[in-house]
């Protein structure tokens, strides 16, 4: 009896002891690779989330995307063109260094470098002063209230370690990467254990990290798996905790799995379609001689002829938020008085027949067919309600490297309408009508991505002022303005934020935030 | 015999140039690399620049012309998108197509031959239906729809074997294997099958219109009339004879494995070639396309040639016809 209290009172003692220790890994499938490690080689989403667990910026985003300090402990803006960072004292890089103002330096050089991939995060002509070991001076060339934006994916590097290992360059003349393309050296939770592109990347908990943790992870282990089908199974046999994407046919069968449940949220790219307003006749069209598409009664005739609930529900079986703008609205203070113009094939068809089409016409789409959730299906949905209204539109589904080659830049926007997806990549509206929804000539000098080529100039002086005002009130009043203008002309029609379907084990839970990272350091396991 | 190789190597050479022209006229299709490396908001000129620096911007004849010069010296350029040397690429996911396509077809042989034999022996008997039902599916089912139910019925249903990757391998100088980790072994199973499957019919099909065919000639009614027994008929003169045109087939198919083993490995997220290359085809890596393109010619081209050889040593007919020629 007694040596059994003994042994009882030992083994909660030994228990007590491996709790801390006691290995919890975290193995997570996504359908693409984790490409180079270099975080300035390439610009893509998934690899920068994820290495975002292993590098950290001056400024991250919280689960609500909202700024806030990392490296940097806090920054003022001193003067209008000059930003003032206090770096954070006693960070470590993961082989020992220390973080200062010399890494920052740095890495601004690097990242500015002509073979950088991630030189679009930083305004033009930004110099950075160092002003002591731990305090950076940004310099600006004019106001510009964003500047920190994307800077949350712009990670620091160490300086020394850089130049030891020959990873000062992002890439060498041959177009090959740095050796950092297989290492990383940061400051952040994480530590990368080992890479095998394409295959697997493992990860391990790095325990100086300077925050505290808010995970229970100790190691995680990342493995591609690119088959729909698969992905699923990995998941539902359990040998993933986590998958992203499940396809919006399966959520049903993983949400019924007793040991699964799908995460499902708004993501922040915006899905519409583009219609050609730039040239004088419409390409692959019936109509000669005009381009019905520059008559803005032509383009909200299309916009009325869509069921946008249709599309909600049929295609997307409920995981699509439809939307007014194309911001993601949660980004945009004043997005509520934003309404979609209704769904009415009458007053479509009553438009179509005031702007001269009483029969309407006929007209070619171009649609990625890999780039978003169920693509090619939306596209085949649009085209049957505009022939409703008479608009028959023969549709050419293609893959994406086809896509952006045929109706963007390269090949001259080689189309008359066509579907795109954006994400303002700064979390800001100035981008939208920047990129997207600014005016553009034939080349694509200007708003390089406007695949129809909206124009109003008016739009294009408003995100002038918008880019140098920093006062947040009045460059929301502008903003309102210039997407009012939009939406009354219907510059292009805005379909949906596309949901992110996230399958996780039950033994996992996890933030998700609508910028589609995976950020495993908000992951705890049972 | 020596003429003969040397006229077969000159045709060789003449098809590899062949499937790389074509290739590069392909890939004026494929779309456009430099989207699928840079970010969205990356501006037209920082794009144009690339595209300079990556030499998209010549004539296609003289990109055909470097992609050759630095082809013959095994150079195949950095891939776009893992921005690593591309002959790397390929020996880090050879040893993982090789493994599989080689259990695969070790799979079929002797599954298929035994089969093969059986069906040819016992016309009638119920065993012998059933195996050429099986090897009805394997026929009529594509191989993606096979590996979806195996992975549906032994990983998720069963949870006994893994639905996805090559488990724990080994690494030995240059080469990965997973024949030496109980895990490894494991993860080879279903793949190998979903591979293997369309062989072994094949092998069991061609192995039994061959038996039907032998055990009806003049020489195997001799041999029973000599009172030999059934082993030694059937084995030591039926099979024997029937295995000229099966070996044949069994060379030609493994090139056909690894050529297409593409599916498979997309199923089975196998970390092959098959998989780099529907990878590279989707973002456009022109790199990698064409260095698994002309790999792929290359062992067709070999196995070829050495099929082509084999026959000339197996049959004297043939040798007697190449003396000649």
């Amino acid at each position: 009896m007694k040596r059994s209290v003994i042994s009882v009172a030992a083994a909660i003692a030994v228990a007590m002891l491996a709790l801390p220790v006691e290995a919890k890994t975290f193995r997570f499938a996504f359908q693409g690779d984790l490409n180079a490690l270099d975080p300035y080689a390439l610009n893509e989403t998934f690899t920068l989330g994820t290495l975002g667990n292993a590098m950290e910026g001056l400024v991250t985003r919280d689960k609500d995307l909202k700024i806030i300090p990392a490296l940097a402990e806090r920054w003022e803006i001193v003067e209008p063109t000059r930003w003032r960072f206090h770096l954070r004292k006693g960070v470590k890089f993961h082989n020992g260094e220390d973080f200062t103002a010399d890494d920052v330096l740095f890495s601004l050089d690097r990242a500015l470098s002509p073979e950088s991939n991630i030189r679009t995060r930083f305004a033009a002509k930004l110099r950075a002063e160092k002003v002591d070991s731990h305090t950076v001076d940004f310099v600006l060339a004019v106001p510009n209230p964003i500047l920190h934006a994307e800077w949350d994916s712009w990670f620091m590097m160490s300086k020394s370690w850089a130049e030891a290992n020959g990873a000062t360059k992002v890439q060498t003349k041959s177009n090959q990467l740095s050796p950092f393309a297989l290492k990383a050296n940061g400051t952040g939770p994480f530590m990368v254990e080992n890479h095998e592109p394409g295959v697997r990347t493992t990860f391990k908990v790095n325990p100086n990290w300077w925050g505290k943790p808010q995970h229970n992870l100790t190691n995680v282990v990342f493995q591609t798996i690119k088959s729909d089908a698969t992905r699923v199974a990995a998941l539902l046999s359990g040998e993933v905790d986590m998958i992203d994407p499940v396809p919006v046919q399966d959520i049903p069968r993983v949400k019924a799995s007793a040991g699964t449940d799908v995460l499902t949220g708004p993501e922040l790219r915006t899905i519409f379609l583009n219609m050609d307003q730039v040239r004088d006749e419409l390409l692959y069209s019936d109509v000669k001689g005009k381009n019905p598409f520059k008559d803005a009664r032509v383009r909200k005739a299309v916009y009325q002829a869509i069921d946008i609930d249709a599309i909600q529900k049929r295609i997307m079986r409920g995981n699509a938020t439809p939307s007014a703008l194309l911001i993601y609205p949660p980004l945009f203070s004043r997005a509520a008085e934003f309404q979609r113009h209704p769904y009415d094939p009458a007053a479509a068809k009553k438009l179509l027949a005031e702007a001269g089409y009483p029969n309407g016409f006929a007209l070619e789409m171009d649609c990625p067919n890999d780039r978003y959730v169920n693509d090619e299906a939306i596209c085949q949905a649009t085209v049957a309600m505009l022939a409703r209204i008479g608009v028959n539109v023969k549709l050419n589904a293609m893959s994406k490297a086809r896509y952006f080659d045929k109706a963007g830049a390269p090949q001259k926007y080689d189309s008359s309408f066509n579907m795109a997806g954006w994400t303002a990549s700064s979390l800001d509206g100035l981008n939208i009508l920047r990129s997207i929804a600014g005016c553009r000539d034939a080349d694509g000098k200007g708003a390089t991505f406007n695949f129809g080529g909206y124009c109003n100039p008016v739009v294009d002086e408003l995100a002038s002022a918008i880019a140098v005002e920093n006062d947040v009130q009045k460059r929301d009043d502008m903003l309102a303005k210039a997407f009012r203008i939009i939406h009354d002309e219907v510059g292009m029609i805005p379909l949906h934020q596309q949901a992110l379907s996230w399958g996780v084990s039950k033994k996992v839970s996890m933030a998700q935030r609508a910028d589609n990272r995976i950020l495993f350091y908000w992951v705890r396991m049972q | 015999m020596l003429a003969f190789t040397i006229r077969r190597i000159f045709e060789a050479a003449i098809v590899m140039l062949t499937v790389a022209l074509m290739a590069f006229v392909l890939f004026r299709f494929v779309g456009d690399p430099v989207n699928q490396m840079v970010g969205q908001d990356t501006t037209l000129a920082e794009r144009e620049e690339l595209r300079e620096r990556l030499g998209l911007n010549d004539p296609v004849i003289v990109q055909f012309g470097r992609f050759i010069w630095n082809a013959a010296r095994y150079d195949f350029g950095i891939s776009y998108q893992v921005k690593r040397p591309v002959t790397s690429l390929i020996a880090e996911r050879f040893p993982a197509t090789f493994e599989l396509a080689v259990t695969a077809a070790l799979f079929a042989v002797l599954l298929g031959i035994p089969m093969g034999v059986y069906t040819g022996i016992h016309r009638d008997s119920w065993l012998s239906k059933l195996f050429l039902s099986v090897s009805l599916i394997g026929i009529s089912l594509p191989t993606f729809l096979i590996g979806i139910l195996l992975i549906y019925v032994f990983a998720v249903q069963l949870g006994v074997l893994p639905s996805f990757g090559r488990g724990e391998v080994i690494r030995i100088g240059g080469w990965t294997t997973g024949f030496l980790t109980a895990s490894g072994l494991k993860a080879l199973i279903l793949p190998a099958i979903t591979l293997g499957l369309f062989q072994m019919t094949l092998v069991t099909r061609l192995v039994r219109s061959q038996m039907l065919e032998v055990l009806r000639t003049d020489y195997i009614k001799f041999a029973r009339a000599r009172g030999l027994s059934d082993r030694a008929v059937n084995f030591g003169h039926a099979l024997k004879n029937t295995l000229i045109p099966v070996i044949t087939i069994i060379g030609l198919q493994l090139g056909a494995i690894i050529a297409f083993a593409i599916i498979t490995e997309t199923v089975f997220q196998w970390p092959g070639m098959g998989l780099m290359f529907i990878q590279a085809v989707q973002n456009a890596d022109i790199p990698v396309m064409s260095a698994y393109l002309m790999l792929v010619a290359f062992l067709f081209v070999l196995i070829n040639l050495i099929v082509d050889l084999l026959y000339v040593w197996i049959d004297p007919r043939v040798r007697i016809y190449g003396r000649e020629a």
